[in-house]
């Protein structure tokens, strides 16, 4: 049987973080707001009203394309895009459709150890439409809007048809995501739907010049969503190609709980927008001054970060990778390496960056995912410095690793710094070596079966003896002292 | 004649509009009429003229970032043939 190959685009609608809305200056956060509140006569599209368009939003849309290599055109501008749907109040969307503000460009990710490259097509700015309920119990014969959303500043990312795996989808969505948050161009939520993605999805024998038809789903709400109602869709369509079967070129849901996508809009019924430029708003000249200004206050993005980490610090790209995820966690890693070399000035950058890595990507990640898979210090009363004045405490064998993790658990609860936890609970290392001995002695004394053990050759008892050391230190004691100095007390005894 | 009659079925539907057989016999002959009309436009020869949408001259008159307040919800339902909790309610729709 000929081999089938996926072809998968994606379009992904981003609410820009602004103020105020698209084309007025109502407040663009209708997040848990009450209904209706956040509206005026332009975004409720009364007539004879007068749009204007939001500088920032514009100028974010550029920041992204710029980000993404995309060419920025000199001349933009916004068009009707028509449909009759009640959560269209003016019976058009505001949208770009000749000249977009970004054309082309690319998203770079890595997928399975090696750089997969998506061409976009395009990224444009248009405006999100209103909220409509259909399910209120109350009013079951009814639907209804909540006009607050409508004019949210949307900006919408088109791939091209460039991805041919579920896993290379989801790499391009992450890559996207984590953009938009390092250079604050969007939080970028799903859950929020600050981030929304459709896929449209065709399979064809490999080699075929040609695309087949595609389909559009839509209503995924989760990259795990969106990985499923790929991979569900692409064993439709296979199915069909190998069967025969004329696969129709449609608009189909995805339905989460049973895993299966379902057609929600026929080929008789498509699409015609009938598309015209939009008269109230004059073309966006975008000069090149604008532009390269833009450029300039372009941060850092998460590639470039990730391979400066390598670099400066000398970490693998893998720990690099992690630790450049966000933009936050780069920050208190960095400040955290810059706070340390201040407390230790002997020591080479490199050295300490290691150890601070170290405890990011371990202790310290495993606290902040227990607040929440997205938490970052930010979230907490711990600062990048409080790190670091923990770490000097191990350097300099005032407390042992063990102490220490103790001591961040502690510090993550907001019982105070590193120090005030050290003394509130008397976690001090034992460097004073008769008392440390004189516990030794009494291990050793109690546990006479361990000893015997030890004795005739079992060594895994020794990891017993050690961890009674600790347990009566209460981890007060650096490990592999008190292992070494258990040898020799027991060597002496026998 | 520059429209048929599948012409105005074809926007009646896109429009929402419910057209008698009768009422879509007789647009056809009246939006011709306006369509014949406006073909003396294409006699002017533009060849030489840049497309344009705009007849004002105006380029990037754009506004800050800046929020004023909106309406108050008793207003923004005034207009509503119904509202419900806040909401404006309208006959089900179902995409």
């Amino acid at each position: 049987m000929k081999k089938i190959q996926p072809v998968i685009g994606l379009e992904v609608h981003v609410q820009l973080n602004t103020r105020s809305k698209m084309f007025c200056s109502c407040s663009r956060d209708y997040f848990n707001s009450e209904p209706n509140t956040k509206v005026c006569p332009v975004c409720l599209g009364m007539p004879g009203v007068l749009p204007v368009i939001n500088k920032k939003a514009v100028n974010l849309t550029i920041l992204t394309g710029l980000a993404f290599d995309c060419s920025i055109s000199p001349i933009s501008s916004f068009a009707r895009k028509n449909y009759p749907y009640p959560d269209l109040v003016k019976g058009y969307q505001i949208s770009q459709f000749e000249e977009p503000l970004c054309i082309g460009g690319k998203i770079s990710f890595m997928l399975n150890n090696e750089i997969s490259e998506v061409s976009l097509e395009r990224i444009h700015l248009e405006e999100d439409t209103a909220r409509l309920i259909h399910n209120n119990s109350t009013v079951q014969d009814s639907s209804l809007m909540d006009i607050n959303r409508s004019g949210v500043p949307l900006m919408e990312v088109v791939s091209d048809p460039d991805m041919h795996s579920a896993d290379q989808a989801i790499g391009y969505l992450k890559k996207l995501r984590q953009t938009l948050r390092y250079i604050d161009v969007s939080d970028a939520d799903m859950e929020k739907g600050s981030f929304r993605c459709d896929a449209n999805i065709s399979v064809r024998y490999e080699g075929d010049k040609t695309l087949g038809n595609k389909v559009e789903v839509k209503n995924m709400n989760s990259f795990r969503s969106i990985h499923r109602a790929i991979e569900t869709e692409i064993e439709r369509q296979s199915k069909m190609l190998n069967a025969g079967e004329e696969i129709v070129q449609e608009t189909r849901g995805f339905v989460d709980a049973k895993g299966i996508t379902v057609s929600q809009r026929s080929k008789e019924q498509a699409h015609d927008y009938r598309y015209f430029p939009e008269p109230d708003l004059p073309p966006l000249f975008n000069s090149d001054l604008t532009i390269s200004n833009l450029k300039t206050s372009l941060k850092e993005l998460p590639n470039i970060k990730s391979k400066r980490f390598e670099k400066q610090y000398g970490l693998l790209s893998e720990e690099s990778e992690l630790l450049a995820s966000t933009k936050q966690t780069a920050d208190n890693f960095e400040e955290s390496v810059k706070e340390y070399q201040k407390l230790l000035k002997n020591n080479t950058e490199i050295e300490l960056a290691k150890t601070v890595a170290n405890w990011y990507m371990g202790d310290i990640a495993k606290q902040l995912n227990q607040i929440s898979p997205d938490a970052e210090l930010q979230d907490t009363q711990v600062s990048p410095r409080h790190i670091s004045e923990l770490l000097q405490l191990i350097h300099k064998k005032q407390i042992t690793v063990s102490s220490a993790k103790v001591v961040l658990e502690k510090m993550f609860n907001n019982e105070g710094t590193p120090s005030n936890i050290v003394d509130q609970e008397g976690l001090g290392q034992l460097n004073n070596t008769d008392a440390i001995i004189e516990i030794i002695l009494n291990v050793i004394k109690n546990n006479e079966k361990a000893i015997r053990d030890y004795n005739s050759g079992k060594t895994s008892a020794l990891g017993y003896l050690v961890g009674q050391v600790m347990k009566e230190t209460r981890g007060r004691i650096d490990a592999n002292e008190a292992s070494q100095l258990l040898i020799k007390k027991i060597s002496e005894k026998k | 004649m520059a429209l048929s009659k599948q012409d105005i079925e074809y926007v009646a539907k896109l429009a929402r509009i419910k057209l008698t057989s009768k009422e879509s016999e007789e647009l056809t002959e009246q939006l011709s009429v306006c369509l014949d009309y406006f073909e003396m436009i294409n006699a002017i020869d533009t060849s030489n003229i840049e497309p344009t949408s705009q007849a004002n001259n105006l380029v990037n008159v754009t506004r800050e970032d800046v929020v004023n307040e909106n309406m108050s919800v008793d207003d923004v339902l005034k207009n509503a043939p119904e509202h419900f909790e806040g909401f404006i309610r309208i006959p089900k729709v179902i995409d």
